[in-house]
């Protein structure tokens, strides 16, 4: 079963690349695909064989794929598949040749008719809602086929609206009859269904909430009919088999286990009945014939939740029975109209006229199916009518409900009124009106007509093998216990209280349909008077309200502004944190043991970085603000090496370094002054922020220090370092192996950094730009050579020299401080910092020529290397038989020369190096040779 | 344990000036102010984990090492620090370029947004409901001017009444 799903997801994959193939014929080879898993199924349906399928996918979470052909899903599957292939086929001759939006259409209908079929398979809950919700978002996509008319769009986020809010509800419902019953499966969880608790009782109703929303019923009922803006095939689909049907089904899989629950029948018959009526009142005002059975499924849907909720042996039957008569009329109707539309370029009955002559098989298969609609004999929907009649005769000997008589009622008024309508509908269609002059057609392939003629006989050879389907759809019957008839699915079942009521159906509504002006008026009449509470217009008050909130609040919280955004986050600190802090302060128990300096040379340096950085925040200067707060840096570097942090200080001075110099090179063009604003209270506040969060965090760094009462983990990293790590400097090892994940991920946002400035300066999205910046035949170039780019006063002969001599020696260097890094400080970070600095020697001599002359790669290519060489050497050791980033050691003999000692981290500390090198050229061919660029050209402008 | 004051002092200061920058408006006053941020919270990692010792290098002579773990965590937040700084700094030059200075404005779409909720507006997305039909072809009419002009005033009695949806390009 799990290979029909996937054939399906593969239909809809290649889709797009068959319609560009085969234009609109490219949707009878995707038929084929349902139209298989039907022949594939349709013989274990028949002989009622349990195919059961389990694939493990997260078993912890109770989350497998089960796959469950069964009793209820085993009918549903097949109106799914057969529907599908059908209606697929049917699309190969519907849309125009040439339409530019079918690559996406036909890959979304495909997985949608996929979901479904996944949806009625499922057995697991939480798979179950998984398609539940996949049928949501593609029919989302597919009623928004044709975006550009403001309807559509808001028909589209109706359903995704109301059935994503059913399908939450349902989810919650779910999730507690997993843990409850303590199995996800469906089929165990209605074999033993879990004591009805109150959370019990309320889960089955949440799950309901879902199945009432999906199928469109009273109060949700109002997304259908918009639903329309879909093309017609899709209205086919999602009216008759899909879609709607997954409420029905949901709701006739838990009846077995939750229909004696004391509310469970008078909810969903008073909302089935309600529905019904409302619907089939509704379709009598259409003039649209497509909208007028839109709300015919509306209608009918109530009458099919009603049926499926009933929960006797008969009832079940029935309700399969009738699900199966809807599916296959109600296509045909919509494939009808479809050709109809497509014919006559209208679907308005008071334009059509005359079609009937002129449109025969239509014509015939829309009154075949039309009496189905009806209940007229012999077709299969007066046979699966006449069997719910019969069921809810029994309901009271069945159940010991004494409400059969009104439900009997309702169904009555409610067929009445599917009558007029279905009359209405074929009159309106097809019949030849006087006042209306008859229709010009364009003649259509006769391909058009196969689906909806198959459909047809479909529904005529069902209503005559009414005893072999008994067999069929009776199995689902065996899960209640007997009742008082034994059902059976026949056109003639002797004079009987079904009968009659048929009878008196279809002439009452063939007389609603004769008066239907004196009706309509009537109907005109009430509306207008009495205010009707209306669904839709409450749903859209809540729409707009939830709007109105939503700007409301990001109004406030959304102010725009960078100093109020951390204010905020100021506040938080001082108020949380703080607060705690003085607490603990003001309880003080155990005294605090504080000393001056563990090294005097300390009080000297911070001495140092506290003017600095004062005298930073009172800089006007940029420059001089820049400077300083390098200072600071060096000072921190120095406070790391009396700590006993070697690598940390190495990298602080080469890093800061770095900085310094691109904060210079970026500051020659900015203003040697900030631009001075005259708030003096504002500067004020500042500074009392900035005093208040200073406080608040060295308040904390005293009370963590403080609070130390364990040793040092430092200790217990020592020896794993050695043994599993490979290496003797242990905050190396941490960086490349025991806290790799966390490098990695520095590393894809060192190059996301890089990126960013590069193109921010570029502003170029095509790197390929880049690369051809660098000059050709640079290799070539000879050693020493004259930079001609740098004009003579500009250039000490010295510098370039000693800068060349140099270059290579410290390139080697870094690739020593890095390879050394594992037992020695050093490591990839330090190595590609130095190799950077090296680089930047190099711009500074000469520009952005002699950077390209030391360099000649792309800076991204770089970064990508050196990202997948990482990536590369944490997935290296699995192949060794270890986990991902797990440091393999490898001692390779070389004969007279020793033993290489390789340990596989060096790899991610190569990539960490290429990392680093490749951050250092990007900044420096943007802010470096991409401003000298900005430069060259506002000169040469001002000089033209 | 007893704790170093004069590495607390130097935090704090560092924290509070570097706080002081970065609420300032000018983008290279920020950037400053990130790094002194930086640089202080770098030294509270230091200071929370432990006196100080030796290099944390697996050596055998017994001397007490300082913790590498929080070692490990200072080194890669410097060298993002520089990336960010990177980053901040083109788009100071960025801003300059385009504005002519490097401040930090507020941002315009936000205020439009608070000028919505000041006037009890819906969002500027928000589709109003209006009397439209569904129609799976076609797209909404443009709005049509309806006051009648002397141009179209012979035209509008003749016109076909049109029911249907209107083709694409089917319109004269």
């Amino acid at each position: 079963m799990i290979t029909l799903l996937a054939a399906h997801l593969l239909a809809a994959a290649g889709a797009p690349a068959l319609v560009r193939l085969l234009d609109r014929r490219a949707f009878l080879v995707l038929a084929l695909v349902p139209a298989a898993s039907f022949a594939w199924l349709l013989p274990k349906v028949v002989a009622g064989d349990l195919v059961t399928q389990e694939i493990s996918w997260v078993p912890g979470l109770g989350l497998d794929i089960s796959l469950r052909l069964g009793e209820v899903s085993g009918p549903f599957s097949l109106l799914v598949t057969g529907v599908g292939a059908l209606v697929l086929f049917y699309c190969g001759w519907y849309f125009k040749p040439g339409d530019t939006e079918l690559w996406r259409f036909s890959a979304v209908f495909t997985a949608f008719a996929g979901a479904m079929l996944g949806l009625v398979l499922s057995d697991n809950v939480y798979v179950l809602y998984i398609f539940w919700e996949l049928t949501t978002v593609l029919s989302y996509l597919l009623v928004g086929h044709n975006p550009e008319r403001r309807a559509n769009r808001r028909a589209a986020m109706n359903a995704l609206l109301v059935t994503t809010f059913g399908g939450l509800a349902m989810l919650a419902g779910l999730v507690i009859l997993h843990l409850t019953s303590g199995t996800p499966l469906l089929s165990e969880i209605v074999a033993d269904p879990p004591e009805a608790t109150v959370t019990v009782q309320i889960a089955v109703a949440l799950a309901l909430v879902g199945a009432v929303s999906k199928s469109a019923l009273v109060p949700f009922h109002f997304w259908l009919p918009g639903a329309m803006a879909a093309p017609t095939p899709v209205s086919a689909y999602l009216h008759a088999a899909a879609m709607v049907k997954a409420g029905i089904f949901l709701v006739a899989v838990l009846a077995p286990a939750y229909a004696d629950l004391a509310w469970w029948r008078p909810t969903l018959a008073t909302l089935g009945i309600v529905t019904m009526v409302i619907g089939g009142l509704r379709a009598l005002r259409q003039y649209d014939v497509k909208l007028l059975l839109a709300y015919g499924t509306v209608s009918q849907l109530g009458f099919l939740t009603l049926i499926a909720s009933i929960g006797t042996r008969s009832a079940a039957v029935a309700g399969l029975a009738m699900v199966v008569a809807h599916a296959l009329f109600k296509s045909t109707l919509f494939l009808v109209v479809g050709i109809i539309d497509r014919s006559a370029g209208t679907r308005d009955l008071r334009d059509l006229s005359g079609l009937w002559r002129l449109l025969p098989w239509p014509f015939a298969a829309a009154v075949v199916a039309g009496a189905s609609m009806a209940g007229i004999p012999p077709a299969f929907g007066f046979v699966a009518k006449e069997a719910v009649l019969a069921s809810i005769e029994d309901l009271g000997a069945d159940t010991g409900a004494g409400w059969g008589v009104v439900a009997l009622a309702g169904i009555v008024v409610g067929t009445i009124l599917t009558v007029a309508y279905t009359a209405r509908f074929v009159w309106g269609a097809f019949a030849t009106k006087a006042d209306v002059p008859p229709c010009d057609i364009m003649r259509r392939s006769s391909w058009f007509v196969v689906s909806p003629v198959i459909l047809t006989a479909a529904s005529l050879v069902a209503g005559f093998s009414g005893p072999w389907l008994t067999t069929i759809l009776g199995r689902a019957g065996e899960a209640y216990p007997a009742g008082a008839h034994e059902l059976e699915l026949t056109l003639w079942h002797g004079v009987n209280l079904p009968l009659l009521l048929s009878l008196t159906t279809i002439v009452l509504g063939i007389a609603l349909f004769v008066a239907r002006r004196s009706v309509a008026a009537a109907q005109h009449a009430i509306t207008d008077r009495l205010p009707m509470p209306d669904a839709e217009q409450s749903y859209y008050a809540v729409v707009r309200g939830v709007e109105r909130v939503s700007v409301e609040l990001t109004g406030r919280v959304q102010r725009g502004s960078l100093p109020f955004y951390l204010g905020t986050i100021i506040v938080v600190l001082a108020l949380l944190p703080g607060s705690m802090l003085v607490r603990a302060f003001v309880l003080d128990e155990g005294g605090l043991d504080v000393d001056l300096a563990d090294r005097p040379a300390q009080v000297v340096i911070v001495a140092l970085v506290i003017g600095a950085a004062i005298a930073a925040v009172r800089s006007r200067r940029r420059l001089r603000a820049v400077l300083l707060v390098g200072l600071t840096g060096y000072g921190t570097a120095m406070l790391f090496v009396l700590h006993g942090a070697p690598d940390l200080a190495l990298t602080q001075v080469l890093v800061e370094t770095f900085l310094l110099v691109t904060f210079v090179l970026v500051l020659r063009r900015l203003p040697p002054f900030f631009s001075e604003r005259p708030f003096t209270a504002d500067r004020w506040v500042r500074i009392a922020a900035g005093a208040t969060v200073g406080l608040v965090v060295a308040g904390l760094a005293l009370l963590t220090a403080a609070s130390r009462i364990a040793d040092p983990i430092g200790q217990e990293f020592a020896e794993p370092a050695v043994s599993y790590g490979g290496g003797y400097n242990i905050v190396n090892v941490t960086l490349v192996d025991i806290r790799a994940w966390d490098t990695l991920g520095e590393l894809s946002v060192l190059v996301v950094a890089a990126t960013g400035v590069a193109s921010l300066i570029h502003l170029l999205t095509d790197r390929a730009e880049r690369i051809s910046r660098v000059p050709s035949g640079s290799g070539s170039q000879r050693w020493l050579q004259r930079l001609d780019a740098v004009r003579a006063e500009r250039r000490s002969v010295v510098f370039e020299v000693v800068t060349r001599l140099v270059f290579h020696a410290v390139i080697v260097y870094s690739i020593f401080i890095m390879l050394i890094g594992h037992n020695e400080p050093g490591g990839g970070f330090a190595g590609g910092l130095i190799a950077g600095l090296a680089l930047m020697v190099r711009y500074l001599v000469g520009g952005r020529q002699e950077l390209d002359a030391a360099a000649p790669v792309d800076a991204g290519l770089v970064l990508g290397l050196g990202l997948a060489t990482a990536a590369l050497a944490g997935l290296l050791p699995t192949l060794l038989g270890g986990g991902v980033l797990q440091s393999a050691i490898v001692d390779i003999p070389l004969g007279p020369l020793g033993e290489l000692h390789l340990v596989t981290s060096v790899f991610f500390d190569i990539g960490v190096y290429l990392v680093v090198i490749g951050l250092a050229l990007d900044v420096l061919r943007s802010l470096g040779g991409g401003i000298d660029q900005h430069v060259a050209d506002e000169d040469q402008a001002v000089g033209v | 344990m007893s704790v170093d004051l004069t590495l607390i002092i130097a935090i704090g200061v560092l924290v509070a000036c570097g706080t002081t920058l970065v609420l300032e408006r000018s983008l290279t006053r920020i950037l400053v102010g990130f790094v002194l941020l930086g640089n202080g919270v770098n030294l509270f990692f230091i200071v929370a984990s432990g006196p100080p010792g030796a290099a944390p290098i697996v050596r055998d002579n017994g001397e007490r090492m300082a913790d590498p773990l929080p070692q490990a965590m200072a080194l890669t937040a410097i060298v993002i620090t520089l990336g960010v700084t990177a980053f901040g700094l083109a788009l100071a030059y960025r801003t300059w370029q385009l504005e002519g200075h490097d401040d930090v404005q507020d941002d315009v779409e936000d205020a439009l947004v608070i000028r919505r909720a000041e006037r009890d507006d819906l969002s500027a997305s928000f589709d109003e409901v209006d009397e439209s039909l569904p129609e799976e072809e076609g797209a909404d009419l443009p709005a049509v001017d309806d006051e009648v002009t002397d141009e179209n005033a012979e035209t509008a009695d003749d016109e076909p009444h049109n029911d249907g949806a209107p083709d694409a390009g089917g319109t004269r």
